[in-house]
């Protein structure tokens, strides 16, 4: 007998067919209905689990298939369902907004798909964490990459809209491979292809090798350096809130593959350990520094997300080398950060790129140079973008800082008394923890102070408007989250504590638990003490402000008063400093003619810079590139003259006849 | 509350310390010690004159930024004296809230759409990122010779008790009074004397700011001084003591370091601009060499 909520869950997924023939205008709200209606059930799923404490399970569309697949659920999956259901909702909300630009030009069939495509998006990626069993796994695994395939081609009919959706295509078809590679690995040696069997295979086996296999598959969905390349294309080639969902949830599918892996592991925790802190400082390093030199809002923020998914590796893998070092506290309090680091990245990155596609629309350009002055005609926008970087850079009161201040203690703790390799780790991650906290606020006071402050650094083809609610909306409902979490943060940690029960192998102290909280609550209290004392600063100044007389004048120019916009710091000027230090990670090309010797009157000269990924230049662009070169020499024998085709039988036959003669074959 | 109290008190004659110390060393007579106090008072009463370029960010971010230095003052504790905001990781929150504040001024630097500005803003966030894993390095390594990681925690359990371990006095002593210079923008990283437009960080960030915002930067640096001095105490003086004797040294060894940055300030030129990010990364390569002296003492190595 079927339980009434996977019926529906399956009744769903049959009405979007629905979508793609609906009128236009019903799109939307019929669309918003059903992810309502899935997050409402995978929601009571996931509540459940975590209330009660057991896992869940269902068959799913059990008339159709092989075998049964089963949905099961638990602690782990509910949590990221849980972070799926909240970025999809408010996606779909800024969906209504952004999309009405795109409700004149487009052609029904391509609304409806690109919205039956987001609703297959949300169902599989519910899906992904729910799949035990390999095979189905796969399928929803694929599944996930169409329909986020459709979704970033929504706008196909611009060249470099579509080289990045088959350039994203054919990456996410590489991390497929990987991961079968490693469901046949298991297959093969267990019999059982399923994340079940792993346990019987890493008792017999080097746990290693196989969870490099499947953290490579699952790596270029997280965008772990240097599997990142498709991110920075992927992210500003989809409209905002697909990027969001993408940014925000689906790259969190690679880490919660890693974790659920992780989950199976049974021993050469060390290697697994070492490899995923030294992998996810490269990735958060590397993220970061490539951020800074990018002028595109939108590609500067998916090379964040790659700095972000380095610091929720460095949790994890913080947890990891806690289980080598044997220290219960560290284990906690690493998987504690990288877990909520999760919510927090889902959080404040979908913010960001609500923003930035707000801001597209309203200026038409995402180029960050052209931009400035734009807290004065979209107030709300851009203070959502303020607070959401501020929260992106781990700063308090906002939540980004509770899971870095999680890894950091973490790492702190285990500093005390431990040996020489230990502390040497340990202080690794501090120094590369502490350089990235600093970058990532180098580049976000970059980007809002040259975006949103100041004056236009170019002329604006339109008048500025703020955006209508639906679009920000779903920001301000997510810095409502944010600051929930950075003054309340001892609800959260303590409810992510769960989770670390479903790894068997770890080691958790359970008497740390009531100390943590009271660390986290400690926070809080401390995060409650900075607003009052902010808020009566503030008071203190309007009320002084009321007495005194205040005048409005030019910005101080040292005696130049042409208040030319041009004086301005860009993007580019503001990042200037760090370049002699990154040199080996980006390449910085000027393009300039130069004067002639006896040039008296010079024409008009452009001046242009742009900076390249050396990562991705050498280790996909020049290989590729070489390979594309090398292939017309296998068409060698495609001469497309009969007569050649009609000898190679005669040489086959020739070759047989010679490999018998010889008693080869 | 006494730590706090004792830092609010060693705020108000810093400033004047450091500037009464370099005049007696420049042959003048000099101001008083409170004379940047009394510009202060005189500030806050004073009108304001904002920029047309402004906007929201600049009205409200100078008192937050005061805001996160306050409550940074208020998680430094001094040896038994507690702190009012203590707990573990305290030193994370610190380091993090400075940063916090570092934000507000860089953005209200930046709303005023001066390339002056801008340039201050852009060299306080580089310098910044430098300086942070020195901070950081430091105190793992002062957690790691005491084995707690709560501000109080350490400094009531920093004994020196070998003869060797004085070194990691001196080691944490010079580190810290290098971030402090580091994080005012004070000499050799920034000459805070010059011509407005000559000094290169943290001056000319505060260009446009006038009045009350003005009055509450400068409250800021000088709690910052003190915040920092008071760090310095905590590792030199020794735990044990009678109150009224610990206190009294407090103030001493502020006052020993406000007369030091100026004595240090009388005798140093300023470093070319592009020597500067290899002086703070120095700092924290020294601060690596301060764990290494750790791992010795507490026999890892």
């Amino acid at each position: 007998m079927e339980s009434l909520d996977i019926l529906l869950f399956q009744f769903i997924l049959i009405l979007s067919g629905l979508l793609l023939i609906l009128p236009k205008r019903m799109l939307h709200t019929y669309v918003l209905l059903l992810v309502a209606a899935l997050i409402g059930i995978s929601s009571y799923w996931a509540i459940s689990v975590i209330m009660s404490g057991e896992e869940i399970t269902r068959s799913f569309f059990n008339d159709f298939w092989y075998n049964v697949p089963k949905l099961t659920i638990d602690a782990l999956s509910a949590y990221f369902i849980l972070v799926i259901n909240f970025t999809i909702l408010t996606g779909i909300i800024y969906a209504k907004g952004y999309m009405k630009k795109y409700l004149k030009d487009k052609s029904k069939l391509s609304i409806g798909l690109h919205y039956f495509s987001y609703l297959w998006l949300h169902a599989s990626l519910l899906q992904v964490t729910m799949m035990r069993d390999g095979l189905s796994f796969l399928l929803v695994w694929e599944l996930m990459a169409l329909s986020s395939f459709v979704l970033v081609i929504f706008e196909g009919e611009k060249k470099e809209v579509m080289k990045a959706g088959i350039n994203y295509l054919v990456q996410m078809h590489v991390g497929f491979l990987f991961v079968l590679l490693g469901f046949m690995v298991v297959e093969q040696s267990t019999g059982i292809m399923s994340f079940d069997s792993l346990t019987t295979y890493f008792l017999s086996h080097n746990n290693f090798w196989l969870f490099l296999i499947f953290f490579i598959g699952f790596g270029i969905k997280a965008g772990f350096v240097p599997l990142h390349s498709w991110l920075p294309h992927a992210h500003p080639a989809a409209p905002s809130h697909i990027s969001a969902v993408m940014s925000g949830v689906m790259i969190k599918m690679g880490i919660y593959g890693i974790l659920r892996v992780l989950t199976h592991v049974q021993s050469n925790f060390l290697e697994i350990s070492i490899f995923i802190i030294v992998i996810s400082l490269v990735s958060g390093l590397i993220g970061v520094i490539l951020a800074i030199y990018q002028h595109d809002l939108k590609k500067l923020l998916a090379y964040h997300s790659i700095e972000n998914i380095g610091i929720i590796g460095i949790g994890i893998g913080v947890g990891m080398f806690g289980m080598v070092v044997n220290n219960p506290v560290m284990v906690m309090l690493g998987f504690s950060g990288g877990l909520l680091h999760v919510l927090n990245h889902s959080l404040f990155k979908s913010s960001l790129f609500y923003s930035a596609g707000s801001v597209y629309q309203a200026t038409h350009t995402r180029d960050v140079n052209k931009l400035g002055g734009l807290i004065k005609s979209m107030p709300i926008t851009s203070i959502l973008f303020f607070t959401s970087a501020m929260a992106i850079c781990g700063i308090p009161p906002f939540n980004g800082f509770i899971s870095e201040f999680l890894i950091y203690n973490g790492v702190f703790g285990n500093l005390s008394h431990a040996g020489y390799g230990n502390s040497l780790a340990s202080v690794t991650v501090i120094i590369g923890l502490a350089l990235i906290g600093g970058l990532a606020v180098f580049c976000f006071t970059k980007v809002f102070g040259v975006a949103f402050l100041g004056t236009a650094r170019s002329n604006y083809r339109n008048q500025i408007e703020e955006v209508k609610e639906s679009m920000w909306l779903p920001g301000a409902t997510i810095l409502t989250f944010m600051l929930s979490i950075g003054f309340f943060p001892d609800v959260y940690v303590q409810s992510i504590m769960p989770i670390l029960y479903n790894f068997p192998f770890l080691i958790i102290d359970n008497t740390y638990l009531p100390v943590l909280s009271e660390t986290m609550a400690s926070i809080g209290k401390a995060n409650l003490i900075f607003a009052g004392i902010a808020i009566v600063l503030i008071l203190l100044k309007k009320w002084q402000q009321k007495k005194v007389q205040v005048a409005i004048g030019p910005t101080w120019g040292c005696g130049n008063t042409g208040g030319n916009f041009k004086h301005q710091y860009t993007s580019t000027s503001y990042a200037d400093n760090l370049r002699e230090s990154v040199a080996p990670l980006i390449s910085y090309h000027r393009d300039y003619k130069s004067f002639e010797t006896e040039e008296i009157f010079p024409d008009k000269r452009v001046f242009k810079t742009h900076t390249e990924d050396k990562i991705e230049k050498k280790l996909l662009i020049i290989p590729i590139n070489a390979f594309i070169k090398w292939l017309p020499k296998a068409g060698l024998a495609q001469t497309g003259k009969i007569n050649h085709y009609l000898q190679y039988p005669i040489w086959f036959m020739i070759l047989l006849g010679l490999l018998t003669l010889f008693n080869i074959i | 509350m006494t730590a706090l109290i004792l830092i609010f008190i060693c705020a108000l004659f810093f400033p004047g310390t450091i500037g009464k110390t370099k005049a007696i060393l420049s042959g003048r007579k000099g101001a008083g010690i409170f004379q940047p106090i009394k510009d202060i008072i005189r500030l806050l009463k004073k009108g304001s004159v904002y920029s047309e370029t402004t906007s929201v960010i600049f009205q409200y971010t100078i008192p937050i930024y005061l805001a996160t230095i306050v409550v940074a003052a208020c998680i430094i504790p001094y040896e038994n004296f507690m702190s009012v905001i203590s707990f573990n990781g305290d030193f994370i929150f610190f380091a993090y809230l400075i940063g916090l504040g570092r934000f507000l001024m860089i953005s209200s630097a930046m709303d005023t759409g001066s390339g002056f500005e801008g340039m201050g803003a852009n060299r306080e966030a580089y310098y910044a990122l430098l300086i942070e894993p020195a901070f950081f390095i430091l105190i793992g390594s002062l957690a790691m010779f005491t084995g707690y990681t709560s501000f109080s925690e350490i400094f009531i359990n920093l004994h020196y008790t070998s003869y060797f371990s004085i070194m990691i006095a001196a080691l944490a002593v010079y580190i810290l009074a290098q971030i402090t210079l580091v994080e005012n923008s004070r000499l050799p990283v920034d000459d805070p004397k010059t011509h407005l437009e000559l000094t290169m960080v943290h001056e000319v960030m505060v260009l446009d700011h006038s009045g009350f915002d003005l009055a509450l930067i400068h409250i800021g640096t000088a709690l910052k001084f003190s915040i920092f001095g008071g760090l310095i105490a905590n590792c030199i003086i020794p735990t044990g003591m009678n109150d009224i004797v610990k206190i009294g040294m407090f103030i001493m060894v502020q006052f020993t370091f406000a007369m030091g940055i100026g004595l240090f300030e009388s005798f140093r030129a300023r470093n070319k601009m592009v020597r500067n990010s290899e002086f703070i990364i120095n700092l924290s390569a020294i601060a690596v060499l301060l764990i290494f002296v750790v791992m010795i003492l507490n026999h890892n190595i």
